[in-house]
């Protein structure tokens, strides 16, 4: 806490530095991100186009470390009251930051306190979905959104007789794939990031089964997490199934299952859509394509459409109308086709306007770089549901962690399927209880 | 005759201690009354809503068995760290202390793990030990026929971290000792010799009873240590996982307060964790600090 209270300190110091130099005429905005690397250039150069194209606002873009750390570096200056204008949470954090009124600025009141032209009805329904409130306004800009697709490696498919241009569809499918590219000599079938993401959260949505009550915590404070259901224990415990001869193999949380897939050891990979760049880079040996997620075909209603990850920016409010007006303007551009569409495609990211969605497609990337667009295709494949609406928890930062590791004792042959989804959903709970009460 | 020193000014003797009085106060008081107020409330991530609770947050902790099983989790971890950092560092400091041709080079390349931060310490052995591309993992897989995977298996990732905790620590020890050793009298050494006891029971019998006041500093030290200092290590490497099978207290109380954002938790597991260690420290001190000879 003090630690980041010096941080914040430090921070705030070093703006004022650099602001002493400028010309005072211009309004000032801080932007917390986490984009590190070549996200953090591409980043930087939005704040700079944005700053070229008019000369009344000075968007400063702030590198703060990965997610969690700016999200909680974030609070920790707010705490201080040396907070920025913007910041960028990911999508777990957002119940957080939506139970935090008083701290943050919703993004409608924003545009409509400073006069900006601002329809909710050109971004795409399945990103905003995640950020609206349950009267549909929405809270947060939208900035770089993901989900989860299946990567598959090409080269092992027609060593293994299988048709290079056709991944599977659906699980008994990707058993059965599996299982001929093991008998080629790949070591195992599939593997998967983010499983909590992947196989839980997007895996609900895609199947039309609520992820908790309450439209996944869209209708307050009071859900439960439903993770448990028939269809939930089915897959894990196949998966699990699937463990144990490798046509499932674990590699561990968030990305670090990517080395399997590279190396080809394993010949299908379930990661964010953000993650091609990556693949492109390592998949020296082999051609790779892209295909959706697949899905139980006996599940009535699927596949339904996949939930993003990624994040939003939010404004956190105790600063003058003047900087909000700074900030308005250039969430208008940000929102802009040719910046939107320009990210998109360097990025990998969704295109979070339908005009950017469009410009891509009439400019023929999606043609030059196939793959590309089953992304956008998975999210919009139906109108979304309750259930694929995205997801509202607080605490759900330690969610994550309890689903994490009791997947893991499911992996591992610790628990069965059932008594480890059974465990998850009652600790979760717990926390959402706990959050309810500090929050109610 | 024992000189007395006296003061004639009163003040004289505080004010020389201020400074330190000043540095506990400020890095150790404070933060530890800090954590014990934050301990029994209730607070929300921004600090807009905080509520007296009394004891809840402890309560909620001892009804969580992932918190018991915590405890055991630690307790492992700590005696193998300690006892494997100071086992080696004991060894290597022995040999280095026979060593006569580039004595300084092997002391210099012992001691230089230590300027390894723990985060980068962990993620070193992390690659080594990586599944899918990490040599020691290869190694254990194709001559050894042991299938390493710390991503699935949480003995071997308890392992994991213990090997990078200790490995971090062992280069303190190593400097230490030899210290230690170099302070002992060769004459003592060199008597038993010629008296005829073996270079294993010299060690035994001269060496390591004259080391003993060494090996307690560090014993104290290293159990401070692996209790405190190796959150860097676990979270740069397998984040109290596979299944919770690394989730040290230490690094429960990083995890929630920081990344969790529930203060009051965290604050109510910091404080557990200050009562273990001091009456640790305590106990050292009370029965094992008796057979030290000084």
């Amino acid at each position: 806490m003090t630690l980041h209270r010096k941080f914040a300190a430090l921070a705030a110091g070093a703006i004022a530095l650099t602001a002493a130099g400028q010309a005072f005429a211009q309004t000032e905005v801080q932007w917390w991100h986490a984009m590190g690397g070549e996200l953090g250039q591409k980043t930087e150069a939005i704040a700079a186009g944005f700053n070229a194209s008019q000369s009344d606002y000075k968007v400063v873009p702030i590198y703060k470390g990965n997610y969690t750390e700016t999200m909680t570096g974030a609070i920790a200056a707010f705490r201080a009251k040396k907070h920025p204008h913007i910041v960028q949470v990911f999508e777990v954090g957002t119940g957080t930051m939506m139970a935090a009124e008083g701290a943050v600025y919703p993004v409608y009141k924003l545009m409509q306190d400073a006069g900006a032209k601002f329809d909710p009805k050109d971004y795409l329904p399945a990103v905003t979905g995640y950020y609206t409130d349950t009267a549909g306004n929405m809270l947060s800009m939208p900035f770089n959104s993901s989900t989860p697709v299946l990567y598959y490696n090409k080269t092992a498919f027609a060593k293994a007789g299988l048709d290079p241009n056709t991944p599977p569809k659906t699980w008994p499918e990707v058993g059965e794939f599996s299982k001929k590219l093991q008998a080629a000599g790949i070591a195992c079938g599939f593997t998967t990031g983010w499983q909590s993401w992947v196989q839980l959260e997007n895996f609900s949505a895609w199947h039309n089964l609520p992820i908790g009550t309450m439209e996944n915590g869209f209708g307050g404070l009071g859900t439960e997490l439903t993770l448990n259901s028939d269809a939930h224990v089915r897959h894990i415990a196949q998966l699990a199934e699937w463990q144990k001869t490798k046509i499932f193999d674990y590699g561990g949380r968030r990305s670090d299952s990517a080395p399997k897939f590279y190396n080809q050891e394993c010949a299908m990979y379930m990661n964010s859509s953000a993650a091609q760049a990556g693949v492109q880079a390592n998949a020296k040996d082999f051609e790779f394509g892209v295909g959706m997620l697949p899905y139980w075909p006996d599940v009535a209603g699927a596949p339904q459409n996949s939930i993003i990850g990624g994040a939003t920016l939010w404004v956190l409010s105790g600063h003058k109308p003047a900087e909000y007006k700074g900030v308005a303007a250039f969430f208008n551009y940000l929102a802009s086709a040719e910046v939107q569409a320009k990210w998109h495609q360097e990025t990998g990211y969704l295109p979070i306007t339908l005009a950017a969605y469009e410009l891509t497609k009439t400019q023929g990337f999606y043609d030059k770089n196939p793959g590309t667009d089953v992304s956008i295709k998975q999210m919009t494949l139906k109108e979304p549901t309750p259930n694929s609406k995205g997801l509202r928890f607080g605490n759900f930062v330690q969610i994550r962690d309890i689903l994490n590791e009791e997947l893991e004792a499911v992996w591992s042959g610790q628990k069965t399927a059932k008594q480890a989804l059974d465990t998850a959903v009652e600790r979760s709970n717990a926390l959402l209880r706990r959050f309810e009460k500090d929050n109610g | 005759m024992i000189k007395r020193v006296t003061f004639r000014h009163k003040w004289l003797p505080y004010a020389l201690l201020a400074p330190q009085l000043l540095i506990t106060l400020v890095f150790f008081i404070w933060p530890a009354s800090q954590a014990l107020y934050q301990s029994v409330l209730r607070q929300d991530a921004f600090g807009l809503r905080t509520e007296f609770i009394g004891f809840e947050n402890f309560a909620d902790l001892f009804a969580d068995p992932t918190y018991l099983s915590s405890f055991h989790i630690t307790l492992v971890f700590c005696l193998a760290v300690a006892s494997i950092s100071l086992g080696f560092a004991l060894m290597l400091a022995v040999m280095a202390d026979r060593v006569i041709k580039g004595a300084t080079t092997y002391k210099t390349l012992l001691i230089w793990p230590y300027a390894v931060a723990p985060a980068i310490a962990g993620v070193l052995w992390y690659f080594m030990f990586n599944p899918s591309i990490g040599i020691n993992a290869w190694i254990l897989r194709t001559v050894f026929g042991y299938d390493w995977n710390h991503t699935l298996d949480g003995g071997d990732a308890l392992l994991l971290v213990i090997i990078a905790a200790a490995w971090k620590q062992v280069s303190y020890n190593f400097l230490f000792f030899l210290a230690g050793l170099q302070a002992i009298p060769r004459s003592l050494i060199e008597a038993a010799a010629i008296d005829g006891a073996s270079p294993l029971k010299r060690f035994w019998t001269i060496v390591f009873p004259l080391l003993s006041p060494t090996t307690f500093f560090l014993l104290v030290v290293n159990v401070v240590y692996a209790f405190f200092d190796t959150f860097g290590t676990i979270h740069a490497t397998t984040n109290g996982g596979p299944a919770g099978a690394t989730n040290t207290l230490v690094y429960k109380v990083f995890n929630d307060g920081f990344i969790g954002l529930d203060l009051g938790g965290s604050a109510a597991q910091s404080v557990i964790l200050m009562i273990i260690v001091v009456s640790l420290t305590v106990v050292q001190f009370r029965y094992i600090e008796r057979r030290v000879e000084y």
